[in-house]
């Protein structure tokens, strides 16, 4: 399988990264050679397969349901580019 | 005093019992080193504050015969750790700016043992890439060369800086982390040991996640031993990490010299590659011989889908990573590039604060994660994934104790050398440890010897699920039987640039000051040569 110059627009659109013009092929080829790469994997039988969910056998850990952290909202806000009071702030979203 | 930056940690640590130094020393020697070692660009952030503030309040405690495991003993971070109050950047410039409020729980536990910290060590960026060339900050220059050439080498990645510091002798040790590779592939490069323990070991909390199926925190150090030492105050439970293991931590120094007899070790026949080079491959024998020197028994075993651990790998990883680096929107931390609207926002921040190969993963990751082609890759590649786990779950149900392979498939290489036209190029380099990651087993690397052109080489063992101390056992067997190679000479320090007079011998030139070199009667005549 191979991408094509709208795919990989569309890629990078998905992954919220903006692509210029002029770095669209350069893209794409190094997209396609590693899709190349891993297409061999469509040779190898994984009929009745379980695809791994956790590659050492354990339970999810659970704990009981209780507030354990919190009023830490001065560290949360701390590392924001831009912030007002306890706020995070963003361009306008809703017009 | 002997130069201090050229003992182990285990030395370091008996020297500070012996009261032969203080830790003040032990941690001035280092800052010295690391600062004479810039032109290496193997730390991001030196701290000479903190480590002597550490360092003094260790000797408070020594003097009142109080002593943790690492009392004393100066380290490097590598900088995917978060660090409470310290700037931490994963070498990318998205998290320009960033000054963690918390600790990761690894390093918390190597200052809980009394360990310094030296300041934060060079790495690709988002432990992505195999050179330390993916670095924002640029390339770490390896302390090794080839034999009469000066051309600038890798050390490996992306735990680069990590295992160029401890090869250079700028710090006793260095924390770094192994996604695909990352630790035993730069250590294989610059002669040190690295291992990446059993997934679940040791807490992922506060490390900088890449790909948290695969991901797994580990030392570099100089020698088995050492990182034995090191690896004891890193692992262990964290109720914060839900996948890391309840488990008790052995003392795994007390498996170091262990005897090997009678134990079963696979060689895999799929480690044998079409035209691999024949130094690794006589490397790879004189392992074996080493080994069954030692009194082990050696057999052949196969690992049959072997071959397709990379290709999954670069499915599950990018996967992975896609969704972990989702994170990265310039509205919580970090680089923020405003735009008309959020969207705008969050596209030009992505595109100016993460690099080339970051961004190629994302976006692998993203489109094989997107509708239509999700079962075709990811389900396949997990299915996959199944597979290897299982030829090695066949492996030790038939007796094998532990697997020994080649680390890498070449020695290091130099700084410009591979992946420019194909990524793919750069990741054959993590053919041999991949699959480790991807079974979630423990591996060791170990250097095996030094190659035609005096780089070193290392060797790969692959254990059972938590039996590291099997791991340091063998390790300490090869370790004990390769040819012992010196570490590299200090050619990056400005002020041992090969004297006019006395350039032909090796090592540092002393002299008096006001001394006649010219003159035989001098007493400086010829030179004190330190090595």
């Amino acid at each position: 399988m191979s991408v094509d110059t709208a795919t990989v627009r569309r890629i990078a659109h998905l992954s919220r990264i903006s692509v210029q013009d002029e770095e669209v092929a350069h893209l794409q080829s190094e997209l396609n050679a590693i899709l190349a790469f891993v297409e061999q994997l469509r040779g190898v039988d994984v009929e009745n397969i379980e695809p791994m969910t956790s590659v050492t056998p354990m339970q999810l850990k659970k704990r009981a349901d209780e507030v354990t952290d919190g009023f830490i909202a001065d560290e949360i806000i701390a590392n924001a580019p831009r912030r007002e009071d306890h706020f995070f702030v963003v361009p306008k979203v809703v017009e | 005093m002997s130069d201090l930056t050229n003992l182990t940690l285990a030395e370091a640590r008996d020297g500070l019992k012996a009261r032969k130094f203080c830790a003040t020393e032990l941690t001035e020697a280092h800052l010295a080193a690391i600062e004479a070692a810039r032109p290496l660009n193997a730390f991001l952030k030196e701290m000479p504050d903190r480590a002597l503030a550490m360092a003094k309040a260790s000797d408070e405690r020594l003097a009142r015969g109080e002593r943790r495991p690492l009392e004393g003993l100066p380290l490097g971070i590598k900088d995917l750790y978060c660090t409470e109050g310290i700037e931490t950047t994963a070498a990318s410039r998205i998290l320009d700016g960033f000054v963690p409020p918390y600790e990761s729980t690894v390093t918390s536990q190597l200052w809980r043992d009394g360990a310094v910290m030296l300041g934060k060590l060079n790495l690709d960026e988002f432990a992505m890439g195999s050179s330390n060339e993916t670095s924002a900050f640029g390339p770490v220059v390896s302390p090794w060369r080839r034999k009469g050439s000066d051309a600038k080498l890798v050390p490996g990645g992306s735990s680069g800086g990590s295992a160029a510091a401890v090869a250079a002798r700028l710090c006793l040790g260095a924390t770094a982390t192994d996604t695909g590779g990352s630790i035993r592939q730069p250590a294989a490069f610059t002669g040190t040991v690295g291992i990446k323990p059993t997934y679940g070991r040791c807490s992922r909390w506060g490390i900088v996640a890449f790909a948290s199926s695969l991901d797994q925190a580990g030392p570099i150090a100089r020698n088995v031993r050492d990182a034995a030492i090191m690896l004891r105050s890193m692992a262990g439970h964290d109720p914060k990490d839900s996948t890391s293991v309840d488990r008790a931590v052995p003392d795994y120094e007390a498996a170091v010299g262990h005897s090997i007899k009678g134990k079963k070790i696979g060689i895999p026949k799929e480690y044998r590659l079409d035209g691999m080079s024949s130094e690794i491959e006589a490397l790879w024998q004189s392992g074996i011989a080493w080994l069954h020197d030692a009194g082990a028994e050696i057999v052949d075993i196969s690992l049959p889908h072997t071959k397709h651990a990379l290709p999954a790998y670069y499915i599950v990883a990018p996967a992975e990573a896609s969704s972990n680096l989702a994170r990265y929107d310039g509205v919580r931390y970090g680089l923020r590039v405003p735009g008309k609207d959020v969207l705008e926002m969050y596209e030009k921040t992505r595109a100016e604060g993460f690099g080339r190969e970051v961004r190629r993963r994302i976006m692998i990751g993203t489109y094989v994660l997107s509708a239509g082609y999700y079962d075709a890759y990811y389900v396949r590649a997990q299915k996959v994934r199944t597979l290897i786990k299982r030829d090695f779950e066949e492996a030790f149900d038939q007796g094998v104790d532990a697997i020994l392979t080649p680390a890498t498939p070449s020695p290091a290489f130099a700084i410009g050398e591979k992946g420019s036209a194909d990524p793919v190029e750069m990741y054959l380099n993590d053919i041999f440890t991949v699959t480790v990651n991807m079974a979630g087993l423990p591996g060791i690397a170990v250097p095996g010897g030094l190659d035609k052109d005096g780089l070193p080489l290392g060797l790969q063992l692959i254990g059972r699920p938590f039996d590291e101390e099997m791991l340091f056992a063998l390790a300490q067997v090869v370790e004990d039987a390769a040819p012992k190679a010196a570490w590299p000479e200090r050619w990056w320090r400005a002020q041992d640039k090969p004297h006019p007079l006395f350039g032909f011998m090796k090592g540092t030139v002393q002299v008096a000051p006001g001394a006649d070199l010219t003159d035989p009667a001098d007493p400086d005549w010829g030179a004190n040569l330190e090595r």
